[in-house]
């Protein structure tokens, strides 16, 4: 039996192992494509500790009982968008270095 | 209180007398004199009672988590080292006063002699050992300053340098001892320790407490092998000499060792180790004192030797050893101070103190001569002295040593090493004592001294006066001066296990130790009239300078770290990088097999073959992406699917909010690396060999396995939610239905709050980044495309943009109650506006939406911290929500809570934020394009 958890695990598993490898390139834009991807990775991660239920989204309605934790979701929210000042402050960082030093290898010089 | 009282003044008078050094030099002096002398009036309060024989322990508790309190203790021997401190102290303030140039600057000098006193009073004080420790360390830190108070003299830098790294690394044993002795007796209180002798000596962690605990003792009271600090120190200016490297910090050791006599004594191993190390001291001492020219040296050697007696007397550890090391303690600490005086008279009024230039100072310096006469007498061991008299009873011990000890009962002639290393011991004492005053005062008159040699001022003979007249009158009426003193000092060393009186007689008949004293006195002015005879003789044998073997050790560790630091460290980020995430890996993984990986038991559930379909392109897609990397565009095209199909994932899996955000998060954030692919490379080099690549997949599997073990080890197990309040108090607490959002900016609205801030500093830190230099390589930016922006996308963004941007009002507006609010309206909002820029581009679209987007994003964050402010209007505390129920007519029901304000400040952090990041990205590659042109045109 496939099972959601399965998927997702193997989802996050697969993210983690490229984000990672990306994150070990010489130069800075795979870098920052690598921690992208472990964002997603971590963020999924999170969000799956408050494990997955389909169609029971935490919006409170009458004669509604069910609700999936919210809390997991708000942490998440925030995690994305702090995760997005990250992504946009290393690109940036990754732009000045390569225009100061020019190069772009993460050691600052050609190798 | 009196206690802590006496050893926080001199701590108090740091402040006042550094700034009081502002207005005079007397006005400093006087300060630290008031201080010094209060000091001494408030111990003198206390001492009838403690030579009546009553322990004063005042405790008040600091950290009781690890026993550490605020307590001391006055008995016998602290009460000693209180006057030792405190008297010879003051004398010292008083000669420093005259000593000191104008160019010496005197209130930092006299603050860190207070700190120096304060600490030091601090350890002979302490209850409690490990605040014992602590002070400990301060009299090294202290000291350091002080031998560096020169700081121009290279020597001086390097002697405190060295005394800190020997003394300082003593402390730090002197820690673990103290910490083991806890863990011995399970106490840190002296009291308790001092009553558990024979616990500690049965614990089979008596021998590591006791090298601790010797280490520190030997490290700052210079005993071989740890000396050669001692002398190095000797560039300090000499009223820190006769303080606190003669007559006090040097004390701390034996101190140490007198302190813990009553519980760490008795044992062979405190025999051979302490009185050992004492004897080799001393012997060797002397020997090398006898050939340093420099008369601060000579005295410096002559200090090491006699805490080698000091240190042998308490490692024999008999009652009447124990009563001479503490008699001796005090003797010393009066004749050598008076003799640094000296020597630093000496040296002040002849510009030298090089013995071999010295000569025939009696006639110019009659004052200063008749003083270290006397003092040298002291310290030779002359009779009518007080040095004499307890060398006489170290002489006397250790002549019973060699006729029987109950740890070495099968000695025979062996045992006599003890009384004959006494007496060489002496011998050489004797011999440097005559140096001294033979070589600088006799013989024919010096004339070619740098000054003219005179007697000093008043107030720097008077301190050596004082000092002498305590030798000379100690030494000749001891029966009247110094008995009961010594009974009552002596007490708590032998664990108040005391003769029944004491009587101290310069004569007791012909014994052994008065034929010791002989043959010292006469051999050692034999080996003086020969002196320079065995000097060549000992010129000719290796030596061994402690100073170079130290330096030469600590250059090897240098140069191991620096090899080792080689060895992992080629200043490649990628090899740290997989480092760190290799041992985060590994320490992860160390969990599982600690604690065994497992599987959970929970209900799971389960998924439609079709939902494969969306997993498996998420897969291909970061497949995709690391396959293609060296293709940025084309690795990050296939990142954005990835993107986009965790956001699907979300909002499947009942997070319409997340979904939301992913998605305009993604827009965003692609337009974003869109943008810096202008200006960065748009392929990466071959760089790593395959054994390189294959280590790196390694890695990364293994992070990943790790990573999504831990995530389906979760999964599959029960939830235990702590959520069940906010869903319950949504709606009425935070008027709202949409429980993540409600979560977001009322119930942590606090963590949201620091949230926005954190992209508005961001975005600071972009624009920051982003203005000053401009690009030097614009031959490496991709040049614009020629053609003008496509005409669909112009006209239909027209249309869009409007609606988009009531998409994004709308979602704010309902965000409260269903899936949306402020970060996500935000997100629209921008994208909105990124996709003008697209179409139609910067300088149109600025031209049209004249907003200062700093301060739009300032305002945002005032906002969102006024709401939260705005809840101590009524009282309530930082970022209460409040709310407001409305009914205007054809609308229906109106909400309207305060959150609502902390959304749109969230809102405009968000949209400012952004737009701006994106427009001064844009406007960056922009310039370059600019300066290609001029470039080209040159």
């Amino acid at each position: 039996m496939i099972s959601f958890e399965l998927l997702v695990s193997v989802t996050i598993a697969v993210l983690v192992a490229m984000g990672v490898y990306l994150v070990l390139r010489a130069r800075t834009f795979p870098v920052v494509l690598g921690l992208s991807l472990i964002s997603y990775a971590v963020n999924l991660f999170l969000f799956s500790m408050g494990r997955l239920e389909v169609g029971s989204p935490p919006i409170l309605q009458d004669g509604v009982e069910v609700y999936t934790d919210p809390l997991p979701q708000a942490l998440v929210l925030t995690a994305i968008v702090i995760g997005f000042g990250m992504t946009a402050f290393s690109i940036i960082l990754a732009v000045k270095a390569y225009v100061e030093l020019g190069s772009d290898h993460v050691d600052g010089e050609e190798p | 209180m009196t206690m802590l009282l006496i050893v926080l003044l001199p701590f108090l008078a740091i402040g006042p007398v550094w700034f009081a050094a502002r207005f005079s030099r007397n006005a400093s002096f006087y300060v630290a004199a008031t201080t010094t002398g209060l000091g001494l009036g408030l111990l003198a309060s206390l001492v009838p009672e403690v030579m009546a024989g009553n322990v004063f322990v005042d405790s008040w508790p600091w950290i009781e988590r690890i026993g550490l309190n605020i307590a001391f203790r006055m008995d016998g021997l602290a009460m000693l080292f209180c006057i030792l401190i405190l008297g010879i102290g003051l004398m010292v303030v008083i000669y420093a006063k005259f000593y000191l140039t104008e160019d010496d600057p005197i209130g930092p000098f006299y603050a860190m002699l207070m700190t120096f006193m304060g600490a030091m009073l601090g350890v002979v004080t302490s209850e409690n050992l490990l605040l014992l420790a602590m002070f400990w360390e301060l009299t090294s830190i202290s000291s350091f300053l002080l031998i560096g108070y020169w700081r121009h003299l290279p020597a001086a830098r390097q002697g405190a340098r060295l005394a800190l790294m020997i003394t300082g690394s003593g402390g730090l044993f002197l820690l673990a001892g103290v910490l083991l002795l806890q863990e011995i007796t399970g106490s840190l209180e002296l009291s308790v320790v001092l009553a558990s002798g024979p616990q500690i000596l049965d614990h089979d962690l008596y021998w590591a407490a006791l090298i601790c605990v010797l280490m520190g003792a030997f490290t700052k009271s210079a005993q071989f092998p740890f000396h050669f600090w001692l002398p190095n120190a000797m560039t300090a200016p000499t009223p820190v000499s006769a303080y606190l490297h003669s007559a006090t910090m040097v004390k701390a050791g034996v101190f140490l060792l007198a302190r813990l006599h009553p519980a760490m004594s008795g044992s062979p191993e405190w025999f051979f180790l302490v009185t050992g190390a004492g004897l080799t001291t001393l012997a060797f001492a002397a020997y090398v004192a006898l050939f340093k020219h420099d008369l601060k040296g000579l005295l410096a050697y002559s200090t090491i030797s006699h805490l080698g007696i000091i240190t042998a007397c308490l490692g024999m550890s008999t009652k009447w050893a124990t009563i001479a090391a503490v008699f001796h303690i005090m003797n010393h600490a009066a004749f050598k101070a008076s003799l640094f005086m000296s020597a630093g008279i000496v040296d002040h009024e002849c510009g030298t103190r090089d013995a071999r230039l010295l000569s025939g100072l009696r006639h110019s310096m009659p004052i200063t001569f008749g003083l270290a006469t006397l003092g040298a007498l002291a310290m030779g061991g002359a009779p009518f002295f007080n040095g004499f008299l307890s060398k006489e009873m170290f002489f006397k011990e250790a002549y019973t040593l060699s006729q029987a000890h109950p740890y070495w009962p099968d000695a025979e002639y062996w045992a006599w090493i003890f009384p004959v290393v006494a007496t060489v011991g002496g011998l050489f004492s004797v011999a440097y004592s005559v140096r001294f005053i033979h070589d600088v005062f006799f013989g024919p008159e010096a004339h070619d001294l740098p000054k003219h040699p005179h007697d000093p001022p008043f107030g720097m003979w008077l301190p050596v006066a004082i000092l002498v007249a305590v030798c000379v009158v100690v030494g000749v009426v001891p029966m009247y001066t110094a008995e009961s003193f010594l009974y009552a000092t002596a007490s708590p060393v032998t664990g108040y296990d005391m003769p029944e009186a004491l009587h101290l007689h310069w004569w007791h008949g012909l014994v052994p130790e008065l034929y010791m004293t002989l043959v010292a006195i006469a051999a050692g002015i034999g080996v003086y009239t020969q002196w320079k005879k065995i000097a060549a003789i000992g010129d000719k044998l290796p030596t061994i300078v402690g100073k170079d073997f130290f330096e030469s050790f600590i250059e090897m560790l240098i140069e191991g770290a620096r090899a080792l630091d080689r060895l992992v460290d080629n200043q490649s980020l990628q090899r740290y990088m997989a480092y760190t995430i290799s041992f985060a890996t590994l320490a992860g993984f160390m969990a599982y097999i600690e604690e065994g990986w497992q599987s959970g038991t929970g209900v799971q559930t389960p998924a439609s073959l079709v939902s494969l379909v969306p997993v498996i392109l998420l897969i291909a897609g970061a497949f995709m992406t690391d396959f293609f990397q060296r293709k940025r565009l084309v690795s990050l095209i296939f990142m954005s699917v990835v993107g986009l199909i965790v956001s699907l994932m979300f909002i499947y899996f009942s997070a319409p909010d997340l979904g939301l955000t992913q998605i305009s998060v993604e827009v965003v954030t692609v337009l974003l690396l869109l943008l810096a692919l202008f200006v960065l490379p748009q392929w990466n080099p071959v760089e790593s060999g395959w054994l390189r690549r294959s280590r790196d997949i390694l890695v990364a599997a293994s992070a990943g396995i790790g990573v999504g073990a831990l995530a389906w080890g979760v999964m599959t197990r029960q939830q235990q939610t702590i959520a069940d309040y906010y869903l319950a108090e949504s709606l009425p607490k935070g008027g709202g239905t949409n429980v993540v959002n409600v979560i977001l900016v009322d119930f942590r609205g606090f963590d949201t709050m620091g949230e926005v801030s954190v992209l508005a500093l961001a975005s600071v830190g972009i624009i920051v980044m982003l203005t000053g230099k401009k690009p030097l390589y614009p031959n490496q930016v991709m040049p614009f495309p020629e053609e003008r922006f496509p005409l669909m996308l112009t006209s239909v963004t027209r249309v869009l943009v409007p609606t988009a941007l009531l998409v994004a009002f709308y979602i704010f507006m309902r965000g409260h109650n269903l899936p949306g609010g402020g970060f996500i309206a935000g997100l629209v909002a921008v994208v909105a506006l990124a996709m003008q820029f697209v179409a139609s581009g910067l300088d149109w679209t600025k031209g049209r939406f004249k907003l200062d987007l700093v301060r739009l994003s300032a305002i945002g964050v005032l906002l969102a911290v006024g709401t939260g402010l705005a809840a101590f209007v009524w009282g309530r505390p930082f970022l209460t929500s409040g709310m407001l129920h409305l009914h205007p007519p054809g609308i229906g029901e109106v909400h309207i809570a305060s959150a609502m304000a902390f959304d749109t400040g969230v809102f405009l952090v968000v949209v400012g934020s952004l737009v701006l990041i994106i427009r001064r990205l844009s406007r960056y590659q922009q310039t370059m394009e600019v300066q290609d042109k001029a470039g080209g045109n040159e």
